[in-house]
């Protein structure tokens, strides 16, 4: 199932932040300082304003929330297009990731109001006024609002996600039957955003050893390919401690998943999987 | 890790996981007191004493609802395993369902043990 609008997801809200300090842990250069508040557009009716976090490694500068204010009036209706729209008319510095503005690339995974998402598909409508943007959390920030992905991406090819097939390349296609289709239904939407994985408290904790939710999801698209022959090898590879079983089925994979997938079922199906084949 | 809003979800993991160290610690508690059973006489009176204080009240209570809330989440940690209730709609029904339950319990127990003169 495809999210077509985010007001299909639970609107249950809790409260934004637990009873701890909220510097616990981080070093002073770390802090994240008030930024700058840049001038309001003039003759505004709607207005939205957005802390936007930012920090540039290059200058001596720690990370600090700048904020933001749009004329609604003169901006498109999702949070990308805001983005967008301050990096043309008021700020050029500010960098994010962006390609297809439609839910389908993954590059413009962000944290927005405490949970991640992709801009390009978060109404304006949606987000609270002033609205919290911040990169991918549990990544080391390239600049402002890219996050380094190369863990992730480093995990995802440890699974090796490619066709591995005893038999030689045909001459045409190699065929499925629409029920050998259907499995791969929900797992092959998943664009590699890791809105999931950075949500994921396991990863946090263990994200060096746990392979995390996106990685997972993928895992489980190549263990129920029919045309797949690596099964067995595959599910040597996640029996593990740490690789699967760190999942302690906390959901918030798929409370997040800007797609609607179910990371969360899908290792609860590999979990099972390694039951049965232990018969 | 700060900036992530705590949702049900991780909110209700995060309390099992808790609620487990805290059962866990209640049973040396009841080893405890078991021992105190065994020797009788001062020891009994000294701890029985201290469980019907405020404080050993509120120690019961706690540990009442840790075992509650942890049964009730195991069952529906159970459920996942076997690969049901993992629509987000399920989870979260399942998730304020389980909170319920185990107030309720925990309210209906102490209501019982209360009336019972405890």
């Amino acid at each position: 199932m495809l999210i077509k609008n985010s007001k299909q997801i639970s609107s249950w809200r809790l409260p934004k932040r637990f009873p701890v300090p909220g510097n616990l842990g981080t070093s002073p250069t770390s802090r994240i300082e008030e930024g700058r508040v840049w001038p309001e557009p003039t003759n505004a009716t709607r207005v939205k304003r957005l802390r936007i976090y930012r920090y540039d490694p290059g200058s001596d500068r720690g990370p600090h929330i700048d904020t933001y204010t749009i004329d609604r009036d003169k901006c498109g209706p999702m949070l990308l297009d805001a983005l967008i729209k301050i990096k043309n008319e008021v700020d050029p510095t500010l960098t994010f990731r962006r390609s297809c503005r439609e839910g389908i690339c993954g590059s413009c995974a962000m944290n927005i109001d405490g949970t991640n998402w992709l801009a390009c598909i978060r109404s304006l409508d949606e987000i609270s006024d002033p609205a919290t943007v911040y990169p991918l959390n549990n990544m080391d920030v390239v600049k402002d609002l890219v996050g380094d992905q190369s863990h992730a991406l480093a995990q995802y090819t440890s699974i090796k996600p490619w066709l591995r097939s005893n038999t030689p390349p045909p001459t045409s296609e190699r065929l499925q039957s629409p029920e050998e289709r259907k499995k791969l239904d929900g797992d092959y939407e998943c664009i590699l955003c890791f809105c999931c994985t950075s949500g994921c408290p396991s990863h946090w904790w263990n994200g060096d050893r746990f392979l995390g939710p996106a990685v997972l999801l993928q895992a489980h698209r190549w263990l129920v390919d029919s045309r797949d022959d690596a099964t067995e090898e595959r599910l040597d590879d996640l029996e593990d401690p740490f690789k699967l079983y760190r999942c302690h089925t906390i959901l918030n994979c798929t409370r997040t998943c800007p797609k609607g997938l179910n990371p969360g079922k899908k290792i609860a199906e590999i979990k099972l999987m390694m039951q049965q084949r232990c018969g | 890790m700060q900036i992530y809003r705590p949702q049900l979800t991780s909110v209700l993991s995060i309390t099992h996981r808790a609620s487990g160290v805290w059962l866990a610690l209640g049973a040396f508690a009841l080893v405890g007191w078991l021992i105190a059973v065994v020797q009788g006489g001062h020891t009994y009176a000294t701890l029985e004493s201290l469980m019907g204080s405020w404080i050993g009240h509120v120690l019961l209570f706690s540990w009442t609802l840790a075992l509650f809330y942890h049964l009730c989440n195991g069952i529906r940690h159970l459920a996942w395993d076997l690969d049901y209730g993992f629509e987000l709609r399920n989870i979260y029904l399942s998730g304020w369902c389980v909170v319920m339950t185990s107030v309720l319990l925990t309210g209906a127990t102490w209501a019982i043990a209360l009336s019972m003169g405890a």
